[in-house]
């Protein structure tokens, strides 16, 4: 089979995933426990989607742990996102450097 | 007006990095497939999604069935329904038909978590300038990685896997310290990602998220409803 049907038909069914809703539900919704689900919504998916895929995220668990507590006190203190994501690469790469030392 | 484009712009940067690491080792993994640097960058435009692509290019290679392909972007990227629901009760009346059918394209984790930290309405110029810079770094990343493969020293790109999820935490960590119900909710999904993860491991990444991100948002719901002038 052709890589473009492929392309074709992985790009078709991602898209119509995201489409469907974003383009065709119009109302506010009324019901409160949907609209508690949605406001959590967020929140659930991106702690879901980084613990503990964090740890393996850096070839070094070690690395890992460093970057993410980093990324943990930069945070609390409410800094912005770019600063607590490079400061969080900064740490694991530091930790590497002296890791690797040892 | 053009003020919420280069916004978005701003917005996205942090992403378009972290993309712009990720997307490098998916255009290696995508070389070591047998697909061509041209194929593996079209992939990235077209689908703009991490996890989907990375089970695309084992399909591809294993010359699987069409079916097959289908059944694992929905199961992988079903998540985005929920994430473009989530965004469409926050949009700008200026979201007309015409900018919902461009801008869905760009409902990414990453996106959809910074827009989904606005106060404001989203306007389309601000989602099209994050899509942009954010589609930009992901597209140069799989071309760079697909053409030059190792010309990243190991220890840098092994530091920059981190990127994506500590922007993930800079945007859970403030509203978890200020509102119990979120840490809850935090808390909780996090702690069934990990269950997932060692103990029932036959169940697939992509499905472990769902069911995750659903339990714990539906607990917050039924424990912590919010308020009605606080849900927007």
């Amino acid at each position: 089979m052709s890589i473009a049907v492929y392309i074709a038909v992985m790009a078709g069914v991602t898209y119509i995933i995201r489409m469907l809703p974003f383009t065709f539900f119009r109302k506010k919704i009324k019901s409160r426990f949907i609209r508690s689900f949605l406001h959590y919504i967020p929140y659930a998916v991106l702690s879901a989607m980084t613990i503990p895929a964090i740890f393996y995220s850096t070839n070094s668990v070690i690395t890992a742990v460093a970057g993410t507590v980093t990324a943990l006190v930069l945070a609390y203190f409410d800094l912005p996102l770019i600063v607590v994501a490079l400061s969080a690469s900064a740490a694991a790469f530091i930790t590497g450097l002296i890791e690797r030392s040892l | 007006m053009r003020s919420d484009f280069t916004k978005g712009i701003s917005h996205g940067i942090p992403i378009a990095l972290g993309y712009l690491s990720v997307s490098f080792g998916f255009g290696i993994a995508a070389v070591r497939s047998g697909i061509s640097p041209l194929a593996a960058s079209v992939i990235s435009l077209t689908n703009l999604t991490s996890a989907g692509q990375a089970a695309g290019i084992d399909i591809i290679a294993a010359c699987g069935t069409l079916l097959e392909m289908i059944l694992v972007q929905l199961t992988i990227n079903i998540r985005y329904s929920l994430m473009a629901l989530s965004l469409s009760q926050n949009l700008s009346p200026k979201f007309t038909t015409g900018h919902r059918l461009l801008a869905s394209y760009g409902i990414t984790d990453e996106i959809f978590a910074v827009c989904s930290a606005q106060k404001e309405p989203l306007t389309p110029l601000y989602m099209y300038g994050m899509i942009f810079i954010a589609a930009l770094g992901w597209v140069t990343g799989t071309a760079l990685g697909a053409k030059m493969g190792q010309i990243l020293p190991q220890n840098i790109s092994d530091a920059m896997g981190i990127v994506l999820y500590g922007m993930f935490i800079a945007i859970i960590i403030p509203p978890s310290r200020k509102e119990k119900s979120v840490l809850c909710v935090v808390a909780a999904a996090a702690a069934m990602s990990v269950v997932f993860k060692y103990l029932l491991t036959q169940v697939s990444g992509g499905f472990a998220i769902i069911i995750c991100a659903i339990a714990a948002a539906a607990l917050g719901a039924v424990f912590f409803p919010v308020k009605e002038d606080e849900a927007e």
